[in-house]
């Protein structure tokens, strides 16, 4: 019997030399005569570990890591396959601390199942949450998401049960379920580690979505960075079709659902849902103005939903395990779990499952080992680059939507990006307000013109002209471009300048 | 503004015509052209308009809005480097400027011989593994400086 082995050809790993890992190890079993059976599985999420290799043994998994294709030879030579003993060798994938204290619901599959397979989906518990969900009315689907207290994951927080009722409460005979994977947020990976790990939990859920709010298309909004994702969305919707789960009669139910993935075009702004819809239907991707709400006139003027990817990749788990299930795990509002994503300059950088409620000092040092320089750790950013800058004092907070909101940074899509002392916070201000105006659609005022200006008051702050005018002038616009602009990217650019001046305030002193 | 000879504007309207039926495609044929031409050539505004039933200004309204078409033809090979904030934590802004003295050239700019183009990109996804670049659409992670040569390297013509 040939032996299973795993290489992740997930784009992280890839970019860190799996491909070559696997082609070698393809090799030098051809070279020894050994019957490989090699699976090219999404990513555990332990970057730090990249490219991890696993072998199935008799122990389960055994995993060995981060692997060089020049450490291969070397591996057989020591006759990995049989769990002979490496330098590399971490033992059963299992028992590694760092994924052993994560509590994986969304991202259960990642990293385990072929993700090209619709077999290896099943086998591993897919398509029971669609079979749940076919049993029920779609109210009786949407009482359950509202009941598992799931809010969107993409930044919004918004109970996702009470978008479905709206769009379920709608009589238009044609509805949309679409799907913002415009994952830009710096330091988030995990929609495209799901879409490239597990792409078939986001079918169900989008299927799940059809079925309860009665809507039989569905549309994928991918970023164009995300090449791989596209390949392996692109895989999984023809299989699925082959299989049946997707087109006119989906698992034999008699109802339609149809799916297609659309490519961004590096437009950040089209991760905000109005904006996304617009591109979706071919347009300059400019914020509407709201009302109307999406859930009642969205995509060609229809009843859409609009939900994130590990949004409608946590569904499938409700229904097939209970909303109750889902909803014991978290603290206060914020329900269930949260696929965090450490990044940037942190030791154990990648995607850490957990219930709400670990603390921001918890993540960074037990499971992140502080920065990957050895220096300090200076301050975070969550949410991306329209959060704040968090400093060290505030590390005892808890990760969960209220509690981040009480110290004045927000949670956003759950990235935390990770500066040691090196960073300079004034350029860091600079930054958010130069992204701001590179990334603008221009639709209002404050957000257009403000973000220009406000790269130019801080570069006067800096360059030592009228620094305290300066600086009022500064606080003064941020002010009005929070009260005043139209979407949240005008509306939360200024966070980081905001929080980089109240924590900060020594970096935005005149240098010559 | 240059019109484009008859048999690319005939390559056009087969790729519109390949997308017509779908519901707003204008973005769809947009990246089927850049696919094809390696860029949206300005004289494929007035093609596409005209078998869309768009005016002008709304194509090329969309083809600028967005930072993914490009309006130049690119070099052989394009270099996009990450400037975000994760990347930027690990060195991203060292190696551009790396980058841009072993290219000689700007962001934005191909080099005089037609073999790079240099790009900023915010963000491939790639955080965990900073700073990223990506070369003609493959992803590397953990780039230094010497990295970034040695992927240079690969890609040159021997010496």
């Amino acid at each position: 019997m040939s032996t299973t082995v795993y290489v992740p050809g997930d784009a992280g790993a890839l970019s860190v030399g799996a491909g070559e890992v696997a082609a070698a190890i393809a090799a030098e079993a051809k070279r020894r005569g050994i019957d490989l059976n090699l699976v090219r599985n999404g990513s555990r999420g332990a970057y730090w570990l990249e490219p991890l290799v696993e072998v199935q043994t008799e122990r389960g998994r055994c995993a060995y890591g981060p692997v060089r294709a020049t450490d291969v030879p070397a591996l057989f030579a020591a006759d990995f396959l049989e769990t002979g003993s490496h330098p590399l060798s971490l033992g059963p994938t299992d028992s590694i601390p760092w994924l052993r204290s994560q509590q994986r619901l969304t991202f259960e599959r990642v990293g385990i199942i072929d993700p090209a397979s619709v077999a290896d989906y099943v086998k591993h518990g897919g398509y029971q949450g669609l079979e749940r969900a076919l049993q029920l009315s779609g109210a009786e689907i949407v009482q359950a998401v509202t009941a598992s207290g799931l809010r969107g994951r993409g930044g919004a927080a918004f109970p996702t049960g009470i978008k479905w009722k709206t769009v379920l409460e709608q009589s238009t005979a044609q509805k949309y379920v679409t799907c913002n994977a415009d994952e830009g947020d710096s330091g988030t990976f995990s929609d495209r580690m799901l879409m490239e790990g597990d792409p078939f939990s986001l079918i169900e859920g989008m299927t799940i979505a059809g079925v309860a709010v009665g809507a039989t298309q569905g549309y994928i909004y991918l970023r164009a960075e995300y090449p791989h994702a596209h390949a392996a969305l692109k895989t999984a919707i023809a299989a699925a079709y082959q299989s049946k789960y997707l087109g006119a009669d989906v698992a034999g139910s008699g109802r339609r659902f149809d799916l297609e993935v659309r490519l961004g075009a590096g437009a950040y702004i089209c991760g905000e849902e109005t904006s996304m819809l617009e591109s979706l239907e071919g347009k300059r991707g400019e914020v509407r103005v709201r009302p109307p709400l999406p859930a009642i006139k969205g995509l060609f003027g229809c009843p859409t939903i609009v939900n994130n990817v590990v949004t409608l990749t946590s569904v499938p788990w409700i229904l097939a395990h209970g909303a109750e299930a889902y909803a014991n795990f978290g603290m206060g509002k914020s329900r269930g779990t949260l696929p965090i994503q450490l990044a940037g300059n942190i030791r154990r950088a990648g995607l850490v499952e957990r219930a709400f409620g670990l603390t921001l000092r918890e993540l960074l040092y037990d499971i992140g080992g502080g920065t990957a320089s050895g220096r300090p750790i200076r301050a975070v950013q969550i949410g991306g680059p329209l959060g704040a800058f968090v400093p060290p004092a505030h590390f005892e907070t808890a990760v969960d939507y209220e509690a981040l909101a009480a110290v004045g940074a927000m949670l956003g899509h759950g990235g935390i990006v990770v500066f040691d002392d090196t960073v300079d916070m004034a350029q860091m201000a600079r930054y958010a307000m130069e992204f701001c105006a590179i990334e603008s659609c221009g639709k209002c005022t404050p957000c257009r013109i403000g973000s220009t200006r406000g790269v130019e008051v801080i570069d006067r702050i800096l360059a030592g002209i009228d620094g305290e005018r300066n600086v009022r002038l500064l606080e003064e616009l941020c002010e009005t471009m929070v009260q005043g602009s139209l979407c949240g990217l005008g509306g939360m650019a200024p966070f980081p300048v905001q929080s980089a001046l109240k924590h900060f305030r020594e970096d935005f002193r005149a240098r010559v | 503004m240059e019109s484009l000879p008859s048999e690319q504007s005939a390559a056009v309207r087969r790729i519109v015509a390949q997308h017509r039926e779908r519901p707003g495609p204008l973005l769809e044929v947009l990246h089927a052209i850049q696919t094809s031409f390696g860029y949206v050539p300005e004289g494929a505004v007035p093609v596409v308009a005209e078998e869309l039933n768009l005016s002008r200004a709304e194509v090329h309204g969309v083809v600028t809005f967005y930072h993914f078409f490009r309006h130049t033809r690119p070099g052989a090979h394009t270099v996009s480097l990450c400037q975000a904030e994760s990347c930027q934590s690990m060195g991203a802004k060292a190696l551009a400027e790396h980058a841009r003295k072993r290219l000689g050239i700007e962001f934005h700019q191909t080099t005089a011989d037609g073999r790079y183009s240099l790009e900023p990109i915010y963000c491939l996804g790639n955080c965990a593994c900073s700073p990223a670049a990506m070369i003609d659409g493959r992803l590397y992670g953990r780039v230094t400086p010497e990295a970034f040569d040695a992927l240079i390297a690969q890609r040159s013509p021997a010496a």
